[in-house]
């Protein structure tokens, strides 16, 4: 996209339902990351979720009512970044499928789906981050979460970024990029093998010696948090924008 | 075999609760990946072979009628014979005539999931034929009158000192006093006493990984060489296949075979690759008197043209189900029929129906390492997408599930109304939270609260507080 050079390129922050609800200070870390990498951001407040919920539930047509308003509401940005790889991938992978075959809306969908990004990819691929100012003292852990890994192929950009942290040392678990048994709806409709997954990865967590675990999505990391407090461990669990940005001051999620 | 897929929730709690079980299923999460992991990254270009893989499979049941012509015509020609069977009962029956006509009392079998698809050891039994497992992992879980776990292998579920015991149970007339506690030990016993079956045997039943069109011939890898013996040695030879099982020429099934070992086993090829054409020639030093081959449909014709066609691509490696985390936990007794893990979630309801198999698709999470791993690159997740679209247009899913969707629904579809709610409820369950930042117990919540905390949420929206603190962002006026 061809910009004047004295204008900042505009980003729609699609803040995820999760984060909107359970974890708003991700939405304030991405908002300052982003304007860090030099745009400027927006929130449009006609977005509620993504429609992860009902797309992997086979409820194709609510589904697409939410992706019709989602696409609407973030058309006039140059990007649209998510603190999360999995709604990030719904947006970007899943949308255009959804609307193919429809005259009024299969375009729109291939052009919205084109500017999505995921926040951390958006900060090194898109805009050529390669660090941050901020601190952390602690040995942390890194998941990476399945849709980004394997939808966005985020796996070295957020371990970069984190690498210019000062005071962060980066242990990997075993398996870091094996589920962690969330799976959306599928942790609470088979939530004894979802407790099995889980209990596998607070073990290679727990193995780490990292006294931080983060990820780059909520769902995941309420997941891991709400077991490892369930186990008493006392590891802190955090979304990687949280320490990216430094803002590391509200308690870590599921409390200490 | 009796479905057991309608329990897959119950299966599932008694799979996690045996010590045995999960101990086993600890060798599949190591051993497996890492040897598939080795094996590709010492081929550089092997994800280019997997699109070749899967053009060649594409183009084959694009153009299934004319390959499957071909083939059968090539058959004939060699002197074999095709019988082509719709369901599981008439390829039962075919079977049944062919060894009833070479007065068989004994049958050996090489490893193959189809026959266990039409249930074909307990119809044999129940006509007074005597059907033996020759591959190892099959033979053990025949003596305990199980079905294969794992599609490649079968008896993964167990432990050496579980099948030790089976041995000293059934092999009786062995010493007592002998030495079994190595798996090598295990493996030469076994050998030895399937050395009479494959004499005594009148029929041998393969099955195939291909069926070339080119040359009317079959394919099969094994391990072990008992493949061979058991088409080799009786007087009859009869191959099981599915209908997908085509390819059009052998250069065609030389390059599939190049991604289907190294998905599997981590092997570059299996330790024997057998092809088998028509029946012995004169001047052959061995072969049987007669060849059949059993084309089965059960069903897969109706996918072809439907979005599930992909899943005929399918070479059965068990790479699927090797990398999932949901088969890791429960094994693949769990999954209630003959094909488990991913790859089964997908086919099950295609073959038996998703009124019956309807927990296959839901019990995954989405991981996508299953697709990612799959050397015919089927978007397995996809499909399992699919399936839960026609059981929610069937009303199949729970109301309650349905209910709950609904309601959530209704309030994605209206911002504004979310909005309210949202704003309402966050603050009042934040108040609810006592400053240990996580919930042990919440109502309705219970599927969450079962295993794990929930976090609590801090004490307002994202919206909320974007409203009154300043950020440097704005928010849009709609």
């Amino acid at each position: 996209m061809t910009q004047p050079i004295e204008k900042k390129p505009s980003v729609g922050l699609f803040v995820t339902c999760l984060v909107d609800l359970f974890r708003p200070t991700v939405g304030f870390a991405a908002i300052k990351l982003i304007e860090d990498a030099g745009c400027t951001v927006e929130v449009p407040r006609a977005q509620t979720c993504c429609g992860q919920p009902a797309y992997n539930s086979g409820d194709r047509a609510d589904t697409r009512a939410i992706a019709e308003n989602t696409i609407e509401a973030f058309e006039g940005f140059d990007y649209v970044v998510a603190p999360s790889g999995s709604c990030a991938g719904m947006l970007k992978k899943h949308y255009p499928g959804l609307l193919k075959g429809d005259a009024k809306w299969e375009a729109r969908a291939r052009a919205f789906s084109a500017k999505v990004h995921e926040l951390v990819s958006f900060l090194v691929d898109v805009r050529g981050m390669r660090g941050v100012d901020a601190r952390l003292d602690a040995a942390v852990t890194y998941h990476d979460s399945c849709s980004g890994l394997r939808e966005l192929d985020i796996k070295q950009q957020p371990r970069a970024l984190l690498a210019s942290v000062a005071g962060v040392k980066l242990v990997e678990m075993q398996d870091p990029d094996v589920c962690c048994g969330f799976g959306g709806t599928f942790c609470v409709k088979y939530p004894d093998i979802s407790n099995s997954i889980v209990e596998t990865k607070t073990r290679s967590i727990a193995a780490s010696g990292a006294s931080t675990l983060l990820a780059g999505d909520l769902g995941c990391l309420m997941n891991m948090a709400g077991k490892l407090k369930r186990e008493g461990s006392k590891v802190e669990v955090r979304h990687v924008a949280e320490v990216l940005a430094g803002m590391t001051q509200t308690p870590p999620i599921g409390g200490r | 075999m009796q479905i057991t897929s309608p329990t897959f929730k119950q299966n599932s709690a008694g799979a996690l609760a045996d010590a045995q079980l999960q101990k086993a299923l600890g060798n599949v999460r190591s051993g497996f990946i890492d040897k598939r992991q080795k094996a590709v990254n010492a081929l550089p270009e092997f994800d280019r072979l997997r699109d070749n893989a899967r053009a060649i499979k594409d183009h084959a049941l694009e153009n299934l009628d004319l390959y499957l012509e071909a083939y059968e015509a090539k058959v004939k020609a060699s002197g074999g014979h095709v019988h082509w069977a719709q369901t599981a009962e008439d390829a039962r029956n075919i079977i049944l005539d062919i060894c009833r006509s070479a007065g068989a009392r004994t049958v050996t079998k090489g490893k193959s999931m189809i026959t266990e698809e039409i249930a074909l050891n307990d119809f044999l039994a129940e006509n007074g034929i005597r059907p033996v497992e020759t591959d190892l992992g099959e033979y053990i879980i025949q003596l305990r009158g199980e079905h294969p776990s794992h599609i490649i292998a079968p008896a993964v579920h167990l432990n050496k000192e579980q099948v030790e015991a089976d041995f000293r149970r059934v092999h009786d007339h062995l010493p007592p006093g002998r030495d079994l506690s190595e798996p090598e030990t295990l493996l030469n016993e076994a050998r030895r006493v399937l050395r009479s079956a494959y004499f005594e045997a009148d029929v041998g039943i393969t099955g195939a990984n291909f069926l070339v069109a080119e040359t009317g011939s079959s394919i099969i890898v094994t391990n072990e060489g008992n493949g061979d013996l058991t088409q080799i040695l009786p007087k009859v030879h009869i191959v099981m296949a599915s209908l997908e099982k085509i390819v059009p020429t052998l250069e065609d099934a030389a390059q599939i075979l190049r991604v289907l070992a190294r998905s599997a086993t981590g092997q570059e090829m299996s330790v024997y690759t057998t092809m088998s054409t028509g029946p012995r020639r004169p001047g052959d030093p061995d072969g049987p008197e007669e060849y059949h081959v059993v084309l089965l449909d059960n069903g897969r014709s109706s996918m072809l043209g439907t979005e599930f066609q992909d899943m005929l691509r399918c070479i059965r490696c068990g790479a699927c189900m090797n990398h999932c985390p949901v088969y890791h936990a429960v094994g693949g007794h769990a999954y209630g029929w003959v094909y488990p893990g991913p790859m089964g979630a997908v086919l099950t309801p295609s073959l038996i129906g998703v009124d019956k198999s309807g927990h296959l698709p839901n019990a995954s999470t989405f991981c996508g390492r299953c697709e990612s791993v799959c050397p015919m690159k089927i978007p397995l997740p996809k499909m399992m997408r699919h399936w839960r679209e026609r059981e929610f247009e069937r009303g199949l899913n729970p109301a309650t599930q349905r209910a709950g969707l609904k309601l959530w629904a209704f309030l994605a579809k209206r911002p504004s109304l979310y909005r309210f709610a949202t704003s309402i409820a966050i603050p009042m369950l934040s108040l609810l939270d006592r400053g240990k930042g996580r919930f042990g117990y919440l109502p309705l919540a219970g599927g969450w609260t079962k295993h794990r905390d929930l976090p609590a949420p801090e004490k307002r929206t994202f919206m909320q507080q974007l409203g009154s603190r300043a950020t440097g962002a704005k928010e849009a006026v709609q």
